[in-house]
């Protein structure tokens, strides 16, 4: 073409990354409210509980929850517990996942299956999944599969309602675009319906990692023998509140940790979205 | 076959586009006649809603005559018209892809190899002005530069034919003929026939060799075909003072003036019509 460049009124930001905090001006004020936010209700629980305010049975105190958690650390009988919940949640979360994708795939393509279905999907997804945990327990045993089952219940939904949807509200003219470029039946499923779906799972994988991990610690409360859940249970069986603090906490900064890693894959898996509307929620 | 000899590329044979919505059939075009000789550029104009962009569905193979036939280079059309390449009004580019795989996607549906079809796709990225911009997403880009991204996304495959659908209808007016001129030279010698569809009188008369009318829809059928035999190459930042482009466009503007008023006075009693639907 012979006038390159002169029709681009706008130049495009090439690489603009993803900037998705707002009120940037703003970060050392909000920063400097949180910390000393945690530093009044550590401090204040820490006081109230050393002068009786409240009870120390049942309120433990920060410090003694602090130095029960770095005592599992530095004897490290906490890493075989936290990788043995890991472990649980991220087969839970591929299990789920494959499953979710591959019926949501079938129920998106064959209207007929999706028409025959789609009373019994409402009717499992409405069932409160704790129920299931027993049952679980019975079939699968004490080992990690029962907690693996219970997972894959609670990510498979998310997973499966974010394919459906996905599969069948990709664009129309991508679709007609690439069959009139000469795509077949397979290669339409790989170029634009696969990715149309993963789009959504990518957008709800938060939710679906926290449920996996969900799904192994309430599994291994309610019957286990390894697992930050027995650990949390354990404690909870002797009365040892700190012991259940100290789980709890530990639970949460692993939480924290794995959701900055998810965050960053589903940051790179995204890349080619625009910025704005990251986030869509999942199917609960 | 055209009057000279010149081979037919596109015919349609009393083709009647008819889709059911919410029960009730709507025919969308009724017996349309329309040959299109090889190479020639035709355009398809009518008022809003007329059925243009289904007559070109229907040349595409993406949607089935309800009667009549489609024929493309004097056979039958069966499923999807191989032959052509589809420009969409609206992108149709792959969101997720960079420009670069978008403008191979074709390619890499044939099967070419990823070292090829890299280096052809860098080859239309820049002529059609795009380059430095092979790694950027299409939501990156702004309209015109999606637009260049399409064009050659459709024009690699090197179809014998290319179908477009009010191709430039979303961008400005600049962008737009800008984009318009630089179509006209991707096109001048390269022996492809198009078939253009816009609303835009203007466009059509300064782009084509022939200009054909609809009527207002529903049902619409073909009210005229008009010979645009201005010279080429055109400059198409002239052409439109020129004495001769001002006569043929008065001439096809008065039947097309009269199909608007149609629609417009379909439209006004249509929600009277439409109510009880």
């Amino acid at each position: 073409m012979s006038a390159p460049a002169k029709a681009t009124p706008s130049v495009p930001t090439a690489d603009a990354p993803a900037k998705r905090r707002r009120g940037r001006g703003h970060r050392p004020a909000v920063l400097i409210t949180q910390i000393a936010l945690a530093v009044v209700v550590v401090l204040g629980w820490e006081l109230c509980s050393r002068n009786g305010i409240v009870d120390e049975f049942f309120f433990s105190k920060p410090s003694d929850i602090l130095s029960r958690a770095v005592d599992w650390f530095v004897t490290g009988s906490i890493w075989e517990h936290l990788r043995v919940t890991l472990v649980e949640a991220a087969l839970a979360l591929v299990i789920g996942g494959v499953l979710g994708l591959v019926i949501g795939f079938l129920l998106a393509r064959v209207e007929f299956i999706a028409a025959v279905f789609d009373p019994y999907i409402k009717m499992l997804n409405a069932l409160p999944r704790v129920v299931l945990a027993p049952i679980f327990l019975l079939w699968f045993g004490l080992g990690i599969w029962s907690k693996v089952a219970f997972g894959v219940t609670l990510v498979f939904f998310i997973v499966f309602f974010n394919t459906y949807q996905g599969v069948r509200e990709v664009d129309r003219v991508v679709v007609d675009n690439a069959r009139m470029l000469g795509a077949k039946q397979g290669q339409l499923v790989r170029h634009v319906l696969l990715p149309s779906a993963l789009t959504w799972i990518f957008s709800s994988l938060h939710i679906s990692v926290g449920f996996a991990i969900v799904g192994a610690v309430v599994g291994e409360y309610l019957g286990a023998s390894k697992g930050v859940g027995y650990l949390i249970s354990q404690a909870e069986g002797t009365f040892d509140t700190t012991g259940v603090f100290a789980g709890m906490v530990v639970l949460s900064a692993v939480v924290l940790v794995v959701d900055v890693a998810v965050n960053r894959v589903e940051r790179y898996l995204l890349r080619w979205k625009p910025t704005q509307a990251n986030h869509i929620a999942g199917g609960q | 076959m055209g009057d000279d000899g010149v081979a037919t590329a596109i015919e349609l044979r009393g083709v009647t586009m008819a889709y059911r919505a919410k029960g009730a059939d709507y025919t969308a075009v009724s017996d349309v006649d329309l040959t299109v000789g090889t190479g020639r550029f035709v355009s398809v104009v009518g008022p809003t809603g007329c059925g243009k962009s289904t007559v070109l569905n229907a040349v595409a193979g993406l949607l089935t005559p309800a009667a009549g036939q489609v024929l493309v280079d004097g056979k039958p059309l069966r499923g999807l018209n191989r032959k052509a390449g589809y420009m969409f009004q609206q992108d149709g580019l792959l969101p997720w892809k960079t420009v670069l795989d978008n403008v191979a996607f074709g390619l890499q549906l044939r099967g070419v190899s990823k070292s090829e079809r890299a280096e052809l796709a860098r080859d239309w990225i820049a002529r059609v002005g795009l380059a430095g911009f092979e790694d950027a997403y299409p939501h990156q880009l702004s309209g015109g530069m999606r637009k260049r991204t399409a064009v050659a996304q459709s024009w690699i495959g090197d179809p014998e034919m290319l179908l477009m659908d009010e191709p430039f209808g979303a961008l400005d007016v600049q962008t737009r003929q800008v984009m318009e001129n630089e179509l006209l030279t991707l096109w001048t010698g390269s022996e492809k026939t198009v078939l253009f569809v816009t609303h835009d009188l203007d466009e059509a008369v300064s782009l084509s060799d022939e200009v054909v009318l609809l009527s207002a829809g529903p049902a619409s059928r073909i009210v005229g075909t008009y010979a645009v035999d201005l010279p080429r190459p055109r400059n198409l930042l002239d052409i439109r003072t020129s004495p001769e482009f001002t006569e043929i466009y008065r001439a096809i503007w008065s039947d097309l003036r009269d199909e608007v008023m149609k629609t417009y006075e379909r439209t006004s009693e249509g929600d009277a019509v439409g109510a009880d639907r």
